[in-house]
């Protein structure tokens, strides 16, 4: 009885108190980069020399690494440092937050680091100025030699601390690098982390190398190159260097690709003059047959749970992009619009399928959903292909070509990314000219 | 037989006593909207000085004239009043004034003062009783007088806006204020409820004593990673726009607040 006092009293208080309120509904914000401080990281005056580093700049250049990782983003507003007003000893202690939030800051970046017995310690913490809270706070301890991968790594925690996603600035980008004349391309394959820095070249650039794509989840990579003048299918270890032939194929070969868990390849090649799509299993080697049809399917892409494949096929006239089963089955087309399209990839979230449209002579980078609804074109030039996503399914990276001569005077191939979005176009900076960029997963997962 | 009937008995008198203390929340409110303003357009000529417009005139003009023929068959008519005169016992003025209004509600074919005989105490009690009958009814004819008013007239008609807490126009300013503080963070799924809903109590001044999120315990969820951050800046840019641009008045109605956050028409558009 009186539980049901209780209730009866308690339900009257709460619809009274309810009708009292109230609500105002805010659907709409800016979407202005976040204005975020990173202040220098406190070097620790124990701090010892190491190998040639300048451990007194250590600090600034890491902050700087953040601060350059963010602003390339184009989500947040990395302030300028002068007008910071606190040292970064004291501001790492306990920030004063009218100070930071007079120079208009929502977010503050702090730290320290010490270099001591060969080791370097870097801890930093993430502050929200509004609420004049610390949001997170880590510590790494790693060699000295490793401090951009360490800024790298401390970027991608801030930035999944701030937008909810996981970062994708500890990552690489594997590219074919091109030089030498329009006719007579010298193409090696390149490396390099996802900011330009830290570029190796991967092979000498004797043969003609095609088509790398890291492997979702190591180090590993395929690629195809020509072997007097035979394709063939490479997988190569980046951290050790060793390549092995995974086997040579006839005819004409494209786009090899790694299988969600990374134990097989999906690629086309043509058998008695007709391109179909085939996986074949790294450790058996068994090829297995996935398309039969006689028109080209090319340019398989698996869904990242491995159930499905997109690829692309000119099975009704133009070239469109189809989804199947990775068993083959259930052949569905998605793609209706005008023009052709190609090189489907399928987004590490899952969620869209990235492709190259061409119409009218302009080639466009675009995404839309699984099902082919939604389609949105983000970027249009002369000539770009092959996109390749960001860890978190957030950026894409592509190449793009210029118009060049008759004599291929003024040709060029630069790397370019996006967000999904459509904002944010940039260049990625490399040495050389570039194209077929893919981009890893997190190395530090 | 007995019991159970005691039982019945006790529990129906709780039914019914809890029926009468609960009855009078269950009583909406009557929505009281805040009045109509009219806004009249008019040609600007030569004139730099325009007192009202010509209709806005013509209803003010109306209005007061209908005020003036209140006001005088407020009053007693004269004959009454000569009659009345000599019975009277000597009254401060107001009082007189009051006692005929009075008159003039209660029907003054009923009471006559000729035919009345009462001693002065009793005149005093029926005075007394008049009055306050008299008080309720002119305060609520003023009101019904000054509402005709402000529904005619488009020049005065600010004074009763806050009668509902917040106008459409005040909750616009909140709401284009809180626009400009929101930072939507990028990469939300589009598929998901994106619903965040805070609840804010506030000072006079419109800055925040505290600030809630009321789906608190969405934001540690498993794969709800994308929902706490976009609660905290939601959160975030309510204290950034401390103070809140809210009414200088009526603070009872808007010193508790909920906003509702949804990124996701702005996310499809």
């Amino acid at each position: 009885m009186k539980k049901i006092l209780i209730i009866f009293l308690l339900n009257i208080f709460l619809f009274n108190k309810s009708h009292a309120l109230i609500e105002i509904d805010i659907t709409r914000g800016n979407l202005d980069p976040l204005p975020i401080a990173i202040s220098p990281l406190h070097v620790d005056i124990k701090s010892e020399n190491f190998e040639g580093l300048k451990i007194k700049e250590l600090g600034d250049n890491i902050s700087y690494i953040i601060e350059n990782n963010f602003r390339g983003t184009g989500l947040f507003n990395p302030l300028k440092k002068e007008a910071f007003v606190q040292k970064p000893d004291i501001a790492h202690l306990k920030p004063r937050f009218e100070d930071w939030r007079l120079i208009k800051a929502q977010a503050l970046v702090t730290g320290k680091l010490l270099v001591k017995d060969g080791k370097l310690k870097v801890e930093f913490r993430l502050w929200d100025l509004a609420a004049a809270k610390e949001m997170t706070a880590l510590a790494f301890t790693t060699t000295p030699s490793n401090w951009r991968r360490v800024s790298h790594i401390i970027s991608d925690k801030i930035y999944e601390r701030l937008t909810g996603e996981e970062g994708y600035f500890d990552t690489r980008v594997i590219y074919v690098a091109e030089s030498g004349p329009k006719n007579q391309r010298i193409k090696k394959l390149a490396i390099m982390d996802q900011d330009g820095a830290n570029t190796k070249y991967l092979t000498l650039g004797n043969e003609l190398v095609l088509t790398p794509r890291f492997n979702p989840t190591n180090q590993m990579v395929t690629y195809m190159s020509y072997f007097r003048n035979m394709p063939r299918v490479y997988l190569l270890d980046i951290e050790t260097g060793t390549q092995e032939v995974v086997g040579n194929f006839p005819g004409m070969t494209f786009a090899p690709r790694f299988s969600p868990d990374g134990k097989k390849i999906v690629m086309s090649f043509a058998k008695e003059g007709n391109s179909d799509i085939y996986t074949m299993d790294l450790e058996s080697r068994v090829v297995e047959r996935i398309t039969d049809h006689s028109s080209i399917d090319t340019s398989p892409s698996f869904s990242p749970d491995g159930k499905f494949i997109a690829f692309n096929s000119d099975r009704s006239g133009l070239q469109q992009i189809y989804v199947m089963r990775s068993d083959g089955s259930g052949v569905k087309r998605i793609t209706f619009g005008n023009g052709i399209y190609g090189t489907p990839v399928w987004s590490p979230r899952g969620d869209l399928i990235a492709f190259t449209k061409m119409r009218k002579g302009k080639f466009y980078i675009g995404v839309m959903r699984t099902d082919g609804t939604g389609e949105r074109l983000l970027t249009e030039n002369f000539y770009q292909e092959a996109p390749s996503w960001s860890p978190n399914g957030r950026v894409l990276v592509f190449y793009r070509e210029t118009k060049s001569g008759s004599r291929g005077e003024g040709f060029s191939a630069k790397l370019w990314s996006i967000d999904i979005t459509g904002y944010n176009e940039r260049r990625l900076k490399t040495e050389t000219d570039a194209s077929d960029p893919s981009w890893s997963s997190l190395l530090s997962k | 037989m007995i019991r159970s009937l005691i039982y019945s008995l006790t529990f129906h008198s709780i039914m019914i006593l809890l029926t009468i203390l609960s009855l009078p929340f269950m009583l909406r409110e009557p929505i009281d909207l805040p009045p109509i303003v009219s806004v009249e357009l008019i040609q600007i000529t030569d004139k730099t000085s325009i007192p009202y417009a010509p209709k806005a005139r013509k209803i003010i003009e109306e209005t007061k004239k209908k005020e003036k023929e209140r006001l005088v068959s407020e009053q007693a008519p004269p004959t009454a009043k000569a009659k009345e005169k000599p019975d009277r016992i000597p009254l401060p003025n107001e009082k007189k004034e009051e006692k005929q209004i009075v008159k003039k509600k209660q029907n003054p074919e009923e009471i006559k003062p000729e035919i009345r005989q009462s001693s002065e105490f009793e005149k005093k009690e029926i005075v007394d009783t008049n009055q306050i009958a008299a008080l309720i009814d002119k305060a609520k004819e003023e009101e019904a007088v000054k509402k005709q008013k402000d529904d005619k007239v488009t020049q005065s008609s600010k004074k009763n806006s806050f009668a509902t807490g917040l106008t459409l126009s005040q909750e616009d300013a909140l709401r284009a204020q809180i626009f400009g503080c929101w930072s939507v963070p990028l990469g939300l799924p589009y598929d998901e409820n994106l619903l965040v809903r805070i609840k804010l109590q506030l000072k006079k001044d419109g800055t925040i004593m505290k600030s809630e999120i009321l789906d608190h315990q969405r934001m540690n969820k498993p794969g709800q990673k994308f929902y706490k951050v976009l609660a905290e800046s939601a959160l975030r840019a309510v204290r950034l726009c401390q103070p809140l641009k809210v009414p200088p008045t009526g603070y009872e109605k808007w010193k508790e607040l909920q906003l509702n956050f949804n990124p996701t028409e702005m996310l499809k558009g």
